[in-house]
């Protein structure tokens, strides 16, 4: 493995990766955290997208899972509120729901099975919008600093938080996350989804059972997302009904796309990508739906595999000219 | 080792088999011919469980499996191959078979070690390339072989299974005449090694009276016609109805 120079690679980004606050400033390192969550949140999409063959306009759901788990512990079991219980129950949530709404989806494929994962993430949407004096509706809830193995963080303003102890915590959980997910694509299991994305027909007649690897897939999938989403409220700091909405859904699909869904590390670029993109965007036009639209069909025409893919043919024709 | 049992499937009107008795031994190597229509792919979607039939019986190894599921039927040990080549377009020609192996093994739910650290399933997946001659193309994807190289990949496939049974559809369809012989030269040889009894689906008569050790001519649904090759082809009616000679 560590003959492989993409473990040099990886290691040598971890390191740059561990200086980051350092380098930052706290509004661009708030940002960088941003992308972090979303990264984590790509990696699980894409286990389901570029895998597994299955597109999920409805991802938001599972996302808003582990957010709303967070919250709403915070808001009626305040002495449970501690990271390390936190997203162990994140985690959980998330599974659970991706089992419920898995469990129908995965029942079909292609366009139908977008469509089902949308209707049920607008189906969680609603609950959350309609139950007001629970989820708060479109008021959403606020999420307040979380403890950490007994650490408190009362007093400590959020950016200092964020800048801190946090960072790392984040870091490490898209490590492992990052390493989990590795493992998981490689491994016989991961082999298995890639039989199924690249044909059906085969992969269940060599007796692989194709509708409950599609759900192991739709769970580990949701449980990164939901992971994503938990770790994402304590940067934002508060959580709104419009995470389980379609279009969230549908910024975690475009991400995915702008980095490249065939390629392993593509999510990651695509959500870093995202996230500076739509901020600067949003901070210079109004217009900034334009500016993302417009990104979208240059990328389906010029680059269909997405900024990583682009950059992983370069480097092939580099490669070959040599 | 299968027993088919006045077996019956029409769709509509169609009579695609209609009441079709046959007896496979162990390690016996069968055509099937017929003209377009005569139910030769219909009864082999039977034997694999791809279709259900209207009535009549399946047994292999002696086990009642006419409604058995595909997956059941896999497990007892009935492979097959396609007519349309099926493979993982995306995977290389060695993960196609590892694939088969890891699921045969019941190891596909592991999750976290990748799959290269399995060397025992990767050394038998080279072993079955070797015995089709195809493990010096075994980091090669589907896309980059001829298609008598995709046909050979599609029954290593179902040969890493360890099947006991092969039902092969057409298996030299798209392949280039002078490949043909080649094809089905490593096939049976791999086939005869093991023992494993074979239905063939085939049209060219040159294969057929080649390889097989019984022919079974079918028309409209039933068996016109049954025994050795050169017998068969004899056969005044089969000679009129599927080559097309009167004499």
């Amino acid at each position: 493995m560590s003959k492989n120079p993409r473990w040099i690679v990886y290691l040598l980004i971890f390191i740059v990766l561990l200086f980051i606050p350092r380098i930052l400033s706290i509004h661009d390192l708030m940002l960088f955290e941003y992308g972090i969550t979303f990264a984590i949140v790509g990696l699980g999409f894409n286990l389901l997208l570029g895998y597994t063959g299955l597109l999920s306009f409805g991802h938001g759901a599972y996302f808003a899972a582990g957010a709303y788990t967070v919250a709403m512990i915070g808001k009626y079991f305040p002495q449970a509120y501690s990271l390390e219980i936190l997203i162990p129950a994140a985690l959980f949530f998330s599974m659970v729901l991706s089992i419920i709404f898995g469990f129908v989806c995965v029942r079909h494929t292609k366009i139908f099975f977008s469509i089902l994962a949308l209707s049920l993430s607008m189906l969680l949407f609603a609950l959350l919008f309609k139950l007001y004096h629970i989820t708060g509706g479109s008021d959403g809830l606020r999420v307040p600093l979380p403890n950490l193995f007994g650490m408190s963080f009362k007093g400590i303003r959020r950016p200092e938080f964020l800048s801190g102890t946090y960072y790392y915590f984040l870091l490490g959980m898209f490590t492992v996350s990052f390493l989990v997910m590795k493992g998981i694509v490689g491994s016989p299991f991961g082999k298995a989804l890639q039989a199924i994305r690249d044909n059906e027909v085969r992969a269940e007649l060599i007796g692989i059972r194709v509708r409950r690897y599609r759900l192991y897939a739709f769970v580990i999938s949701g449980m990164f997302v939901g992971l994503g989403g938990a770790l994402w409220t304590f940067v934002n700091g508060h959580v709104t009904a419009d995470l389980s909405h379609w279009v969230f859904s549908g910024e975690i699909v475009y991400m995915t796309l702008l980095g490249g869904f065939g390629i392993f590390e593509g999510p990651i670029i695509g959500a870093m990508i995202f996230t500076y993109l739509k901020l600067y965007a949003m901070g210079n036009t109004q217009y900034w739906m334009f500016v993302i639209g417009g990104t979208l069909i240059v990328l389906v025409l010029l680059l269909p595999n997405g900024v990583a893919g682009a950059f992983s043919t370069l480097w092939s024709k580099i490669k070959k000219s040599d | 080792m299968l027993t088919i049992d006045n077996l019956k499937k029409y769709f509509g009107f169609v009579k695609a088999v209609d009441h079709v008795n046959l007896e496979i031994k162990e390690g016996e190597i069968v055509s099937i011919i017929g003209t377009n229509g005569a139910g030769k792919t219909t009864l082999v979607n039977l034997i694999s469980g791809y279709i259900k039939p209207d009535s009549g019986r399946i047994l292999f190894l002696d086990k009642d499996i006419t409604y058995a599921s595909p997956y059941v039927r896999i497990k007892l040990g009935v492979g097959r191959s396609f007519q349309l080549i099926q493979l993982f377009t995306n995977s290389t020609v060695l993960d196609n078979v590892r694939i088969a192996l890891f699921s045969k093994y019941g190891m596909i739910r592991r999750g976290l070690l990748p799959a290269d650290r399995y060397s025992t399933v990767t050394d038998e997946a080279i072993k079955i390339l070797d015995s089709f001659s195809m493990s010096e193309k075994k980091n090669l994807t589907p896309k980059g072989l001829s298609e008598g190289d995709l046909k050979i990949l599609d029954i290593a496939i179902a040969f890493a299974l360890k099947s006991k049974l092969l039902l092969l559809d057409e298996p030299t369809s798209g392949v280039a005449t002078n490949d043909k012989f080649k094809v089905m030269d490593s096939i049976v040889k791999a086939i005869k090694k093991e023992g494993i009894s074979t239905l063939i689906i085939e049209h060219d008569m040159d294969i057929v009276s080649g390889y097989s050790d019984r022919v079974i001519v079918m028309h409209e649904g039933k068996i016109m016609a049954e025994g050795k090759p050169d017998e068969v082809m004899e056969n005044k009616e089969v000679k009129a109805t599927v080559f097309g000679i009167v004499s």
